[in-house]
């Protein structure tokens, strides 16, 4: 199982595991993560599971699909080349040690 | 009971866990009391509706995992009915007998469905969707349902439509009124997506009135006005009501919901909040008194509720926002359309796409989308700030377009 850290904007860090094939933003709500609201529960229609990969990871994590690399361009806090919405991003052994950032604000 | 009083949340869906969440999050550290009728853990309401249901534990709407309240420190107290308030003791009593004082009372009741008011609603077989239970019932009829009737061409009922046609079943949708979804969308895309229902193979009858539900032992025929439709399903969604009884009968102003006060306070007792579906409240982008049933109200309004009672209050403003996915359509609503006097319709950069921008006096207030989330969110970024969007603004451009052009302005600025 895959684990991930999730580095909060107070600087601490949460780690959690997760089957692969969920869904980051899953991941993040069942563990009760703060700052990822996802508050469609995962239908890349609210943008409020925004999170920043890590560049460490970005490329094994892959670019926005087409509908999300739009909704980015309206996110809360800023969007950086990193961003990608937690819901479109699936989970797996090959992401095992996944580092994101949880932004300022999601709403 | 002899541990001090705390907050008492009355409710255990999207927006009770909303007050709880926000509380702790905000570090207050008090007794916190969650009082929930049913047995599951509070969950997601809007997956219900969109896909079929078979897991009677549901996994996978949870809003958090059990741990998330142990940790925390709030007490769930789960399949234990209130069945008073006694605001001058400041306590609660539920059905099983406790009394749990109160120092802040939260009413997150929600709504409950109105009643098929034509003979053989009882009958098995026909179904009402509101509580996991409730999908879980209907989940596993459409198993084995050939042929389903859905009542109510409302948001939920055009979503369960297509969940029906997805598992092969033939679906009718019947429609009192002379359009579907005929109060909550404006009439440019009541047509649009009638048309994209019909082309998905499901049947639309508006205009029809139900008499009566048929059938020995299990329901069998829907009588309509016009015509006979088997059936070996029945789902009916024909709106809902707030569940304020409780309010009512502890003497607390209500009409069609608890009636509160800008900080979702009860104006007639001040210990007391009302938050989501079942509050009555003022809002900017209205005239008069609102109620809405939504996840945005129910969870901006327990976070609010929560953060004041931590100690930071603040009036309620949020801007409303909706969403609906019916098969591939995929519906969102930005803002109020009450009151709205223009209706303009722009193309999207693809068939499927399209937006219709509502103006109250030459003001953007409203903004539907179909199948365009960016869209939907450039409106929802400018329809939340101060600076007015006006029809004049959008002479050829998209919102996503003006978003854009507004944010570098003030970016440089």
């Amino acid at each position: 199982m895959p684990t991930v850290i999730f580095q909060l904007p107070d600087g601490t860090q949460r780690k959690v595991t997760a089957e692969s094939g969920t869904a980051l933003m899953r991941a993040a709500v069942s563990n009760g993560v703060d700052g990822i609201v996802a508050e469609c529960g995962g239908n890349a229609s609210c943008a409020t599971c925004h999170v920043y990969v890590d560049e460490q990871y970005t490329e094994r994590v892959g670019p926005p699909t087409d509908v999300e690399e739009e909704m980015l361009d309206f996110t809360a806090a800023e969007r950086r080349p990193t961003s990608r919405l937690s819901c479109q991003v699936p989970l797996s052994d090959a992401l095992d040690g996944l580092v994101v950032h949880v932004p300022e604000e999601q709403v | 009971m002899t541990a001090r009083a705390g907050v008492v949340v009355v409710g255990g869906g999207q927006a009770g866990h909303s007050v709880v969440s926000a509380l702790r999050g905000a570090g207050h550290d008090g007794p916190v009391t969650v009082l929930a009728d049913e047995r599951h853990l509070p969950y997601q309401r809007p997956p219900l509706s969109k896909k079929a249901h078979t897991d009677p534990d549901g996994i996978q709407v949870a809003l958090v995992p059990e741990s998330f309240y142990r940790e925390r420190d709030i007490e769930l107290r789960l399949g234990d009915r209130v069945a008073a308030l006694d605001t001058a003791a400041q306590a609660v009593v539920t059905e099983s007998g406790t009394r749990v004082p109160y120092d802040h009372l939260v009413l997150a009741t929600g709504a409950r469905n109105r009643a098929l008011p034509v003979p053989g609603a009882d009958v098995p077989g026909v179904h009402a969707l509101r509580s996991l239970d409730d999908a879980v019932a209907i989940g596993k009829a459409l198993g084995t349902a050939g042929n389903v009737v859905v009542v109510g061409g409302g948001f939920i009922g055009l979503e369960l439509a297509q969940v029906a046609a997805a598992v092969g079943a033939q679906v009718t949708v019947v429609e009192l009124a002379g359009r579907l979804l005929s109060r909550a969308v404006s009439p440019q895309l009541q047509e649009h997506l009638r048309q994209r229902h019909e082309r998905g193979g499901v049947r639309i009858l508006t205009g029809t009135a139900v008499r009566a539900i048929e059938g020995t032992g299990r329901v069998e025929r829907v009588v309509t006005d016009r015509e006979v439709l088997t059936a070996d399903l029945v789902v009916y969604g024909i709106g809902a009501a707030p569940r304020d009884e409780l309010a009512r009968e502890a003497g607390l102003a209500v009409d069609d919901g608890v009636i509160v006060d800008e900080q979702l306070c009860s104006i007639t007792d001040a210990r007391i909040s009302a938050v989501g579906d079942c509050a009555r409240h003022p809002h900017p982008h209205a005239a008069g008194l609102v109620r809405l049933e939504s996840v945005q109200n129910a969870t901006d309004q327990g976070t609010l509720v929560g953060r004041r009672i931590a100690g930071s209050p603040a009036p309620y403003r949020s801007l409303p926002w909706f969403w609906s996915d019916q098969g591939a359509v995929k519906l969102q609503i930005a803002g109020l359309r009450t009151d709205t006097d223009e209706v303009l319709v722009v193309p999207g950069d693809s068939p499927e796409r399209l937006a219709a921008y509502s103006f109250r006096a030459g003001r953007l207030v409203a903004v539907e989308t179909l199948n365009w989330p960016a869209e939907h969110l450039a409106a929802r970024r400018l329809l939340e700030r101060t600076a007015p969007v006006f029809r004049s603004d959008l002479t050829g451009s998209t919102l996503g377009a003006l978003a854009r052009a507004r944010r570098s302005v003030e970016v440089r600025t």
